[in-house]
């Protein structure tokens, strides 16, 4: 291998893993505020890439079912539990929250459509209307079981991943899509082309997680949803909803999977499916980073990226096999440099 | 007017039932003390009231019933416990601390006054607002809990065992801190096991033995009792 | 139900599937013929996931590990079919074995993560490693023969596959209602809980694993040679999830529910498939998962219990039969009254910056009841699990009959005669109370994972039962040794927790807050029992809080406060001390 040759692998790594980083984090912010591995964080990256690129051509996208659909079971759920509960004071509020506002945001990304509006308007159609799903989600699926353990939290998310790809094969159909490129220009760095692609890759990463550290700085609700993620009871006490700080969490974690199905579009074919991988290997990410820590999720994800990169040069075959054998020895390492509480499972 | 009163909670945990039957009142800016051994039930009762485990029975505060309240209702409605084992924040600085106890304020101006008036009434938690909470030692981290639940303005506050694994110089701070927010208007229900403080600083005692109320009394009446001085305070 | 009416009922269930061929259509018995195929992937499940709590998301790889071996030894290499399974499984427990070892030490949900990991990396190696055929697969395996008789019609398969199916669910049953199998089902109760009875909870966890991967491996042999063809397909992580469901559904840790699971999957995928486009116009193959997983999370939220359990709840209980009378199990000679049994010397421990246990001296001796006593916080726990091994010494030493406790895991000093309970009572409430005291006799008793399996245990066993059956009698619960234990009392279960230690046959008793939460008259009773317990030249050492409990039942008291001993000697002494008055008492200006 020459110089040159580990110099472009490097870089293409480098832009994978910043595709990783944005996933990776989202996954940790959610596991942090509600013990929830969220395994579908992948399929939301990939469902933006197809949303995006329907409304590149300018066609309904599947999204806008899938979210109008989960708006309603979610309010069906959300006012069922409150009339079981006698609290009708809270319906409205709750309707407001789980069916005005994302049908509100399906119905202006629909009235938006046949405007043919420019890209960047298009990328952030295609990011508010994936926003919602995840949180509707967390409503249907995981708030139920709020108080169960991470490893039941842990098989239902294994298991909503599942429904999740049949869904996108039911709302955006089979065909792969790829996206225009966000940008054509490319630099010369010492004989060595860098795409603007990657670069704008790199600096979305960069953006996104230095605004989520700064969210959690400067405010009070940045603060109130690390407050949940390190001690619930604590947090509630406080007067803090974890119910709450996880729905802030899932809508975060969502914008930072959008954001990097956006970027990824251009530079992969993307199917319905493809979510799966770039969420495990992300997770993969996450997991160097002990699932806790921001800045090792971010050196982890990285990691992966420029692993997978030079894997592929050797053997594209056996790229994913070496990627996911790394979990072992790395989750060995870390049962070692983390204590964690033993976990009893009681039936 | 009574701020809290407890009717006939019973809390179980699977099938073994930890408070029993159990009825307590605190009158409005007075303090009560329940006192008992470990494993008596005290610290159920508490989550109980803050909502925290369910219960059976009535629990009224200010006349209303809390059954259909959950913890942060409760906590947005003025009640703030202090839990035994603190529950702070350890990853983050004091100061941040004591700005997620104000979380529910409506009034966000009130923050900053109400900071001030927690440092003032502990210099220590000024001096270290900095320093992250896991690094404190047991004093400061029970004065930063004591804190954190004055910066919502709380009208009744819950106090387990306070005085929990401090050295005797620190317990007395802490009581002289808890006689003070009598004078300012707070309500307490104070769970201990170190009797003779609690009953030296509350104006009314209940005695909990494996989940039952025992005995109760104006406290300045059951520290003189004999039978409790032979089993909680250590004879004569 | 009388054990008659049990072995009734399974011999009719035995002949009922021994005479479907003759009654069902050609495509029910190749339905029938993948349940017993999945059925036997989810017992091993049960085992691993519903009994001893590791959720392996894995276990599709197994089964294709096995499915490939055979495929690889007869179709591209022409070896016996026999020798495909021989090759299958012992491939297969090995790489169990070998990510067993490597993984089991990881706890929780990161040890589930790591079966995603090696699921996944398993399952991509079929696809591409060039000689096996990549994602076409290996075609033309050939059928299973038995001497020169080959099973080609389904009906000759179906009845290899039940054969199996049954022999896997005798034996997972024998295991688990032998030793190893009581020390898999208290797993869940937590590491500290195991090895506090002596017992080495990896090796238990190793031992669940590899049993698991056994008859997936058998699964993975029986459905290469019935479908005549391999492929990487049905051995991806949905799979996995789809083996999973069938252990969860039919019942947590439920032999029969594992049946019970594969069955109703397996038919219900069917129907799915059947119903599903008529429902929905023009709905995909993919829609089957969707409504698979959505009925699957259903499930998880609604009814995590599963099926079997819920029927149980409403069958009789099977009436459990007494072991005859057999040898008693044998027993420590106890050492000498008054000679040092545990020995703490400048013990210290820290958390950070904190000392919880600051350079603590004392001694328990033989046939005596030490009391270490203190205020909450004052780091009597931290000393408890010092002791015991459940922590590490950062400094100083503590020695147990003379050998130093630091380097030991926390089963070996529990072997070597300590034996413990807890401040929070940990039993197993879905075990009988005979049961539970049974798990104390393991580190008195051999019977490993086969002869458990294959019953070669039963003297053994009945000796096992008559020493608990002793030890309820002693601490005054003989009279229902088959009630469950989580019907207890608090009171009872404090008892129970003794009875359980004496079984183990102790030199030295470890009472972590005994008294705790107990009424009067329990308290009494408390005392009463070690009181006698001593009088047999017990040895027990008292972590208390309840000072009247206390003072009128040990021979000795250290007190600790702030992680110090801040006072030693006789309950009169102790108790006129100045230093316990102020920090024990709580005396306050």
């Amino acid at each position: 291998m020459t110089s040159d040759i580990a110099a472009i692998l490097g870089i293409d790594g480098i832009a994978t893993g910043a595709i990783y980083i944005l996933v990776a984090i989202g996954t940790v912010l959610i596991f942090t505020v509600t013990r929830v591995i969220f395994i579908p964080f992948g399929d939301i990256a990939a469902f933006t890439a197809l949303t995006l690129a329907a409304l590149d051509m300018g066609q309904v996208p599947g999204t806008i079912g899938l979210v109008a659909v989960l708006a309603c079971i979610a309010a069906t759920m959300e006012v069922f539990g409150l009339v079981r509960r006698q609290e009708f004071r809270k319906i409205p509020i709750a309707l407001l929250y789980y069916l005005v506002l994302p049908l509100l945001i399906v119905l202006a990304v629909w009235a938006l459509i046949p405007l043919a509006p420019p890209l960047p308007v298009r990328i952030a159609m295609a990011l508010i209307l994936i926003m919602p799903i995840s949180p509707l989600l967390d409503r249907i699926v995981f708030r139920p079981v709020a108080d169960g353990s991470v490893l039941l939290l842990l098989i239902i998310s294994v298991a909503l991943h599942f429904a999740l790809v049949g869904l996108g094969l039911l709302f955006f159909g089979p065909e792969g899509v790829r996206t225009e490129p966000l940008t054509s220009m490319s630099i010369d760095i010492g004989g060595i082309m860098i795409s603007g692609q990657n670069i704008l890759i790199l600096v979305a990463a960069i953006a996104f997680s230095g605004g989520l550290l700064l969210f959690f700085d400067f405010t009070l609700i940045g603060k109130a949803l690390r407050a949940t993620a390190i001690n619930r009871t604590g947090a509630r006490l406080m007067g803090i909803r974890p119910t709450r700080a996880g729905t802030v969490a899932y809508l975060l974690g969502s914008l930072m999977a959008g954001v990097s199905g956006v970027l990824i579009a251009p530079v992969n074919t993307i199917f319905y499916d493809s979510g799966f991988l770039l969420g495990l290997k992300a997770f993969v990410g996450a997991i160097i980073g002990g699932l806790a820590s921001y800045p090792g999720t971010a050196l982890g994800a990285l990691f992966v990226g420029v692993l997978e990169s030079f894997a592929s040069f050797y053997n594209s075959a056996f790229k994913d096999v070496i990627v996911f054998s790394l979990l072992i020895p790395i989750l060995l390492w870390r049962s070692f440099t983390v204590i964690h509480s033993e976990e009893e499972s009681e039936e | 007017m009574s701020i809290l009163s407890v009717q006939n909670v019973s809390v179980s945990y699977d099938k073994v039932e930890a408070v029993r039957d159990v009825s307590l009142s605190i009158d409005e800016g007075r303090i009560v003390t329940v006192i008992g051994p470990n494993g008596a039930g005290k610290t159920t009762l508490m989550l109980a009231i803050i909502g925290l485990l369910r219960s059976k029975g009535n629990i009224y505060y200010h006349g209303e019933s809390l059954s259909r309240f959950d913890v942060e209702d409760r906590v947005g409605r003025g009640l703030c416990l202090v839990p035994e084992r603190r529950e702070l924040f350890h990853d983050m600085s004091v100061f941040d601390n004591l700005l997620l106890g104000g979380y529910g304020l409506r009034d966000r101006s009130r923050l900053k006054s109400n900071m001030e008036k927690v440092f003032d009434r502990f210099p220590r938690l000024r001096e270290r607002s900095k320093q992250l909470a896991g690094t404190l030692s047991g004093g400061e981290r029970q004065m930063l809990a004591l804190g954190r639940a004055l910066m919502s303005d709380p009208k009744l506050l819950l106090l387990d065992e306070p005085s929990l694994g401090l050295a005797p110089l620190i317990v007395r701070e802490i009581f002289k801190t808890i006689a003070s927010l009598r004078e300012a208007g707070v309500s307490i229900l104070l769970v201990e096991q170190n009797a003779r403080a609690a009953l030296e600083t509350a104006d009314y005692g209940y005695v909990l033995e494996t989940g039952e109320i025992v005995q109760s009394g104006p406290a300045a009446d059951l520290i003189r009792d004999d039978k409790l001085i032979e089993t909680y305070l250590g004879g004569r | 139900m009388k054990q008659s009416q049990i072995y009734l009922i399974a011999t009719a269930a035995v002949l009922c599937v021994a005479g479907a061929p003759f009654v069902l259509s050609a495509f029910s018995l190749t339905l029938l013929n993948f349940i017993g195929i999945y059925s036997l992937v989810a017992i091993g499940l049960v085992l691993v996931t519903g009994v001893t709590g590791i959720v392996s998301f894995g276990q599709a790889a197994f089964v294709g590990i096995a499915a490939y071996a055979t495929a690889w030894a007869t179709a591209l290499n022409g070896y016996s079919p026999w020798l495909g399974l021989l090759l299958g499984v012992v491939l297969t427990c090995s790489v169990a074995g070998l990510l067993g070892l490597l993984t089991l030490r990881l706890k929780g949900h990161f040890l589930s993560l790591s079966t995603i990991a090696w699921g996944l990396a398993i399952s991509y190696l079929f696809g591409n490693v060039p000689w096996l055929g990549q994602h076409n697969g290996i075609s033309s395996v050939p059928p299973i023969s038995i001497g020169s008789f080959k099973l080609m019609e389904s009906w000759q398969i179906y009845y290899l596959i039940w054969a199996f199916v049954v022999a896997a669910v005798i034996l997972a049953y024998n295991l688990l209602n032998s030793r190893v199998g009581r020390a898999m089902r208290t797993l869940r109760g937590g590491d500290t809980l195991v090895e506090s009875l002596g017992i080495d909870a990896f090796r238990i966890k190793l031992i669940s694993f590899i049993v698991a991967a056994l008859p997936a491996a058998v699964s993975g042999w029986l459905y290469a040679h019935l479908s005549r063809f391999v492929s990487p397909a049905p051995f991806e992580a949905g799979m996995s999830i789809e083996y999973l469901m069938m252990a969860m559904i039919g019942g947590h840790g439920s032999i029969i529910g594992a049946i019970v699971g594969a069955a109703f999957v397996t038919l219900m995928k069917n129907s799915i498939q059947d119903y599903l486009p008529l429902l929905v116009k023009g709905a995909s193959g993919q829609l089957e998962i969707v409504a698979f997983a959505a009925l699957f999370i259903l499930f998880l939220q609604r009814a995590r219990q599963g099926v079997v359990p819920y029927v149980r709840k409403y069958l009789p209980r099977p009436i459990p039969v007494t072991p005859p009378k057999a040898a008693e199990l044998s027993r420590r000679t106890q050492p000498a009254p008054g000679t040092v049994l545990l020995d703490a010397s400048q013990a210290e421990r820290r958390f950070g910056g904190l000392v919880a246990v600051n350079q603590v001296s004392f001694d328990v001796r033989s046939g005596e009841i030490l009391g270490l006593i203190g205020p909450n916080g004052a780091g009597k726990t931290t000393m408890f699990n010092l002791l015991t091994g459940a922590l590490k010494l950062s400094a100083g030493d503590i020695a147990f009959a003379g050998k130093s406790v630091t380097d030991r895991r926390q089963y070996q000093i529990a072997q070597s005669g300590v034996a413990r309970t807890f401040q929070h009572v940990k039993l197993r409430p879905n075990m009988t109370l005979i049961e539970n005291v049974m798990l104390g006799t393991y580190p008195r008793t051999k019977t490993g994972f086969f002869r458990g399996a294959f019953r070669l245990n039963t003297d053994e066993e009945a000796s096992a039962f008559h020493e608990a059956l002793f030890q309820l009698r002693r601490v005054g619960l003989g009279d229902k040794p088959y009630e469950l234990a989580g019907n207890l009392s608090l009171g009872s279960q404090r008892v129970l927790e003794i009875a359980r230690a004496l079984a183990a046959d102790p030199i030295l008793l470890v009472l972590d807050e005994p008294a705790a939460g107990l009424r009067r008259q329990e308290k009494q009773q408390l005392a009463e029992l070690l009181r006698s317990l001593r009088s047999e030249n017990l040895t027990i050492l008292l972590v208390e809080h309840d000072m009247e409990f206390v003072m009128g039942l040990v021979d000795r008291i250290v007190v600790m406060d702030f992680g110090s001993k801040i006072c030693e000697g006789v309950p009169k002494d102790v108790r006129n001390d100045a230093r316990v008055q102020e920090a024990y008492l709580g005396a306050v200006a």
